[in-house]
Parts: structure tokens; C-alpha cells; sequence
């Protein structure tokens, strides 16, 4: 028998002691490939005109993502939640038009000869 | 109303290299910002690999991944993603390696055969790749065409050596990956 069903008394809390499906709302995943780790995040400029009570969680997003973009790894990195936890987060806020979301580009970035160039001088300046 | 956010790119590198190679002291050193954790659960197989009287059951683990953040430009921002190199993280690299720009793998050239699993992953994703061999100061620098024959790497493959902990040196190995992509366009 697997004693993946036993409770393992060495699990180390890593996150907030309410449990994430009451975060969410018991909310599924999005789609996948939806809020891909570098989407950028931003709020609506008028989202002091939304009536919408927020939970904390996503309240302190909003905040993260006032007045400027960051991208979905970032948040999860600064609110400590559990990346699955952000997509989904994410879905109901954007949903609730409170958030805009600037998708990665779906695919060959690595064969954009503009987009390499301006990697590579941004590079070169840091370095500088 | 829409804000103008058209303009703001974000581009991703994954840094990549057996456990314990420098990844994490590599993303400290040239992310602008603290580097960050985001935590992600995996799913893996638990039972034994003998078992072969029913479907493997599924078991959820949580991994921490190390990232970092570069502006470019005011229009441009990349990141960079520490990237497990065991098999087991698989999943994550089939998101990770979805439109990157490609992948740097920090090899310790002392540890060379640790690489490899790493460097059938890269491959297996079809990342295009530049390797940069972590040295420190007081060791020998370690002669880059040995490590490129002992890996057995394409002759265009960029090897450049690269102290993790210094930043100058840490971009160099960067920019060798963004100039062997524009190299490939010709």
C-alpha cells in the first residue's frame, strides 16, 4: 500500500493556515496555459469605482499591481501563495475587470530579430 | 477603459544546472530585484517502479523555483527562472520552456556527468542553449574546449566561463545566449 493517504507529521507549513480552496472560493484552475508565469498584471485605473468586496489575498494583489505591471511569478513571489493559487486569484479579478492582463507573446519571441536585439542591448547597458 | 499596456514586454531565460551548481547565487547576482520564490505543487508517481499490478498513484509535491527580474527597457522586462534540472520536474519544464528566449546551463566543470540529464532536457524542449562553466577565484580555469568535448557539443554551442558570483561575468554568459539566438537567424 501507498501511505500517500497517511498524514505526515513532518509537513512543514509553508503558507497561510486557511485553507487555499476557501481563498479561492473553491474555484477550479483556469485553463491551462492561462497566466503563463510572465503575463504581466496590471490594475484598472478606475478600480476605486468597483463595488466589490475583496478578500485579502486578493486585495493584496491589488495593491502588488497598482500603478504598475508585474508579472504573474512576481505576485506569487511577493504574496507568498502558491502559484496555482495566483492564476486562479487572477481569473476572478480580471473577470471583475479590476485587473488587465498583457499575455505573453504565444510563441517564437527566440525569433524576433527586433525583440533579440533589444534584449541584447538592454544587456549590454545593464553591463555597462 | 484600457491602460496602455500594449507597450510592456516580458521576455523569460531559464537558468539551468544540476542541483547545487551556482543557479540561485547566478539569479541573486544579476536580478534587480531580490530574487523570488514562487512555490508550485507537482505531481509525481509514489508507488514503487516494481508495481506493475495498477496505475501508479498520484502524489502532490511542492517545489520552490529561485527567479529573477531585469528591466531592459521601459517597454522591456526579462526574467529569469532557476530551473530544476531532474527529470521529475518535467511538467514544469513544459511550461517554463514555452516561449523562452532559450536556456543557460551552468555546468561545474569538476561535475561534468552531473549535466547531462540536464542537457537531455534542454534538448528534449528544443531550447536553444549557451553553457557557462562556473569557476572560482583561486581554482584553475578549467579549458573550455574540454568541457565542450566532454559534453559533446554542437560546435556553435557557445561555452563561456562564468563566475556566478560576479555580475559582469554573469551577464557576459547572457549576453553569449542572446547573440548565439541572433546567430541562428541568419
Amino acid at each position: 500500500m501507498s501511505d500517500a493517504h497517511d498524514s505526515d507529521p513532518e509537513v512543514e507549513l509553508t503558507s497561510a493556515l486557511v485553507p487555499f480552496f476557501v481563498i479561492t472560493n473553491g474555484r477550479a484552475l483556469p485553463p491551462d496555459q492561462q497566466y503563463e508565469r510572465t503575463a504581466l498584471v496590471t490594475a484598472h485605473q478606475d478600480t476605486a469605482a468597483t463595488a466589490r468586496t475583496l478578500a485579502p489575498e486578493e486585495q493584496a494583489i491589488m495593491d502588488l499591481v497598482a500603478n504598475r505591471m508585474l508579472a504573474v511569478a512576481e505576485i506569487a513571489g511577493r504574496t507568498h501563495l502558491p502559484l496555482g493559487i495566483v492564476r486562479i486569484l487572477l481569473a476572478q479579478l480580471e473577470e471583475s475587470g479590476l485587473v488587465l492582463v498583457r499575455k505573453p507573446a504565444p510563441r517564437a519571441d527566440s525569433k524576433d530579430r527586433e525583440l533579440l536585439s533589444a534584449v541584447l542591448e538592454g544587456l549590454k547597458n545593464i553591463g555597462a | 477603459m484600457y491602460l496602455d499596456a500594449d507597450d510592456v514586454r516580458s521576455v523569460k531565460v531559464l537558468v539551468v544546472g544540476p542541483f547545487g551548481v551556482g543557479k540561485t547565487t547566478y539569479i541573486g547576482n544579476i536580478s534587480e530585484i531580490e530574487p523570488l520564490q514562487t512555490e508550485e505543487e507537482i505531481t509525481e508517481a509514489s508507488v514503487g517502479y516494481d508495481d506493475l499490478s495498477r496505475t501508479p498513484e498520484k502524489t502532490t509535491t511542492t517545489v520552490a523555483m529561485d527567479f529573477g527580474r531585469l528591466t531592459l527597457s521601459d517597454e522591456l522586462v526579462l526574467y529569469v527562472f532557476g530551473t530544476p534540472g531532474q527529470e521529475r520536474f518535467k511538467e514544469m519544464w513544459e511550461e517554463l520552456s514555452r516561449g523562452a528566449l532559450g536556456a543557460l546551463l551552468i555546468v561545474d566543470p569538476e561535475r561534468l556527468d552531473e549535466s547531462f540529464p540536464v542537457l537531455d532536457l534542454v534538448e528534449r524542449f528544443g531550447l536553444t542553449y549557451a553553457v557557462g562553466v562556473n569557476h572560482f577565484e583561486g581554482t584553475t580555469t578549467y579549458p573550455l574546449d574540454e568541457v565542450r568535448e566532454a559534453l559533446n557539443l554542437h560546435p556553435d554551442t557557445p561555452v563561456v566561463a562564468c563566475d556566478v558570483r560576479d555580475q559582469k561575468s554573469a551577464l557576459q554568459a547572457l549576453i553569449a545566449l542572446v547573440q548565439h539566438l541572433m546567430s541562428l537567424l541568419d
